[in-house]
């Protein structure tokens, strides 16, 4: 008997029970839908992280505090500080020659007020060098200058998004005077649009002074009595001497937090790329992680055909001996049963991936910045794997239906 | 006479039901020749039913040996046996055992799917069959628009679609009145004498047994009688 026959033979039994074949199959659509919907929205995500890395610059390096590495978050030896003393550090040009411009910042969440209107947002202390070395650059009005640093002035340039949260509709933002944690503030400017990108939205941040940041608003101090620094933005001062710089910063911040030969750094030094590929394990995993859950959805899809092809075998047990009967082999029951619990999954494989990608699609246009992708991967990944699910979850049933001795099968009422 | 169709020697079977061991047959021999039309009787119980099961190579004697057109059967395995009932047996149930909805052509077609005929030729001698016993014009009926006589007629239908050596029929009339019963043994009748097939009716009926040529009766599983009718009956009707 050739398989062609066996899948026509399969269909006969399956309509002949419409209703049940649909509400089986419906295990498997859900199942595929979720894995496709899922791991395409993952790699929407991924792709749209790494996209927003990708725009900081590839001669930009960040000074964070702590290690990365998981050795030394295991050996919980403490975070140490980044401080304005290893800023001075990195600015001096001896120590460190291939680092051009530096952008320390000094930030934390805090309340900003005007008017009745009151909203917990990003406060980052920062010097002007910040709109060089990140390319954010102020749209109306003007960024703060040395001036304003060595003076400690209560001055604020707002994102885009802090004004519309802020000020009612049509107000012209510069010149008002708005309340962080309490303390008033002076609006001199307004930031570009920028968007999101992998540390949060760029548009939801209030910038203000270094100095006043850390005079009035983040009172934290290292052991030595230093001002804190949260991130040093570095600019090297080309491509090519990523590598140098990188370890000059290593070498002097080693010297400033007095690190003995055998100590681990306390902070990290990562560029574009490190970024990039750490943002990419995160959301790989979260790709999986997504992938995973949908899995199990398919295979509670995967126990209802079994559940539905064991009832049909002991329904059609009269049917099996009579098969027998008339010459059929084991063979020829087993792949019929088979055959039945394939098609049902792999049809409701494919209408699975129909909704999938039509779910997919519509997360994509309700979220702008984010194009999910469904990738042919997923595709042949979900239509092999509800294959394999009719496999494995028919094949107890179909072997069941072909060891049946046919006399039993025959008188079976 | 010619070969034995049908040679079983000292046959016994032995079912096990929990720690009961039932004797179903306690060492039975028979010769049927090709081209005849013979039946077993005896009551319930007399181990007819089983003697159908190893005739028709659906179960497997306990001991002694069984030639089925001179091949020793006792001994096959499952799919070899499954072979055998393709080619050499048809069964004819009192019940039809007909697949539900699938048409009269489609279970008809049966036997020769699991034969490996190919679609258009299987097509071509399913519906040969079906007229042979005069449903030439029921092919695409469902068993239950078609009255139990007709049911039974596709049921003989599929069980000569292979050109079998052997037909077995337990209680071929059992469900039906007395005119569908009359039309179904006629065509058994003519299939013998115009095909030349070994027809076995397994029966408790005196009327079916008086149609064949040789009675063989069953007592607790063993051989109590076995002796020819002298004057068939000829089933009426068809003639």
């Amino acid at each position: 008997m050739n398989i062609g026959e066996s899948i026509r033979i399969a269909f006969r039994g399956l309509s002949a029970n419409k209703m049940r074949s649909l509400l089986t199959m419906l295990g498997i659509v859900i199942g595929v839908a979720a894995v496709i919907a899922l791991v395409s929205i993952g790699e929407g995500v991924q792709s749209f992280v790494a996209s927003s890395f990708q725009g900081l610059g590839s001669n930009l390096l960040f000074v964070m505090p702590g290690n990365l590495s998981m050795r030394q978050a295991m050996s919980g030896s403490g975070v140490a500080f980044l401080t304005m003393a290893d800023v001075a550090a990195l600015e001096d040009e001896r120590r460190a020659p291939d680092v051009g411009l530096i952008a320390p910042e000094s930030s934390g969440t805090k309340s900003v007020t005007y008017g009745g209107e009151k909203i917990l947002i990003t406060i980052k202390g920062v010097t002007p060098e910040y709109t060089i070395v990140r390319n954010f650059h102020p749209q109306i009005g003007a960024f703060f200058g040395e001036a304003e640093v060595k003076s400690r002035a209560r001055v604020a340039v707002l994102g885009q998004d802090v004004v519309e949260e802020l000020f009612p509709a049509g107000t012209y933002p510069i010149g008002e005077t708005i309340k962080i944690d309490g303390t008033p503030f002076r609006v001199i400017g307004v930031m570009e649009k920028k968007g999101g990108t992998g540390f949060g939205s760029q548009d939801e941040v209030v910038f203000v002074p270094i100095t006043t940041a850390q005079a009035r608003l983040f009172p934290e101090r290292s052991l030595r009595g230093e001002p804190v620094v949260s991130l040093i933005s570095v600019k090297t001062v080309s491509e090519s001497s990523i590598a140098a710089a990188s370890a000059q910063i290593t070498r002097a911040l080693r010297q400033t937090h007095r690190l003995a030969a055998s100590d681990e750094d306390d902070f990290s030094v990562i560029n574009q790329t490190d970024v990039v590929n750490i943002a990419g394990q995160i959301t790989g995993i979260l790709t999986i992680f997504l992938g995973a859950i949908a899995g199990i959805s398919l295979l509670v899809g995967g126990i209802g055909i079994m559940n539905i092809m064991l009832v049909s075998v002991t329904e059609r047990t009269r049917e099996i001996g009579i098969r027998k009967a008339v010459g059929a082999k084991r063979r020829d029951i087993l792949v019929q049963f088979l055959i039945e619990a394939m098609v049902l999954s792999t049809i409701g494989g494919l209408i699975g991936i129909a909704l999938g990608a039509l779910g997919s699609r519509a997360i994509s246009q309700l979220m702008e910045d984010m194009t999910t992708v469904v990738s042919v991967q997923a595709v042949l990944m979900a239509v092999g794997f509800s294959a394999a699910v009719g496999l494995f979850f028919g094949i107890y049933p179909a072997m069941r239906a072909a060891r049946l001795h046919p006399i039993e099968a025959l008188r079976y009422e | 006479m010619s070969e034995p169709v049908i040679a079983i020697e000292n046959i016994t079977k032995v079912y096990r039901l929990g720690e009961v061991e039932v004797h179903a047959l306690r060492g039975v021999s028979l010769l049927v020749h090709e081209g005849e039309i013979m039946s077993i009787m005896g009551p319930s119980g007399s181990g007819k039913s089983t003697m159908l099961n190893m005739i028709g190579c659906l179960d497997r004697p306990t001991s002694g040996r069984y030639f089925l057109a001179g091949v020793d059967v006792g001994h096959l395995n499952d799919n070899q046996l499954a072979h055998i009932r393709n080619k050499r047996i048809g069964f004819v149930f009192q019940t039809f055992n007909l697949l539900p909805r699938t048409t009269a052509l489609q279970n008809v077609e049966l036997p020769l799917i699991y034969a490996g005929v190919k679609g258009s030729e299987r097509k071509k001698r399913a519906r040969a069959a079906l007229e042979a016993v005069g449903l030439g014009d029921r092919l695409n009926h469902r068993p239950n628009e078609l009255s139990g006589g007709e049911r039974q007629r596709v049921a003989i239908a599929r069980a000569l679609v292979a050109d079998p050596t052997i037909i077995l029929a337990d209680e071929p009339t059992g469900n039906l009145d007395s005119k569908s019963g009359a039309e179904v043994m006629a065509i058994l009748q003519r299939l013998n004498r115009e095909r030349g097939i070994t027809v076995v009716f397994v029966t408790h009926d005196p009327e079916i047994a008086a149609h064949t040529q040789r009675i063989v009766r069953l007592h607790d599983g063993l051989i109590v009688g076995d002796e020819p009718v002298l004057k068939p009956k000829l089933a009426g009707i068809e003639g």
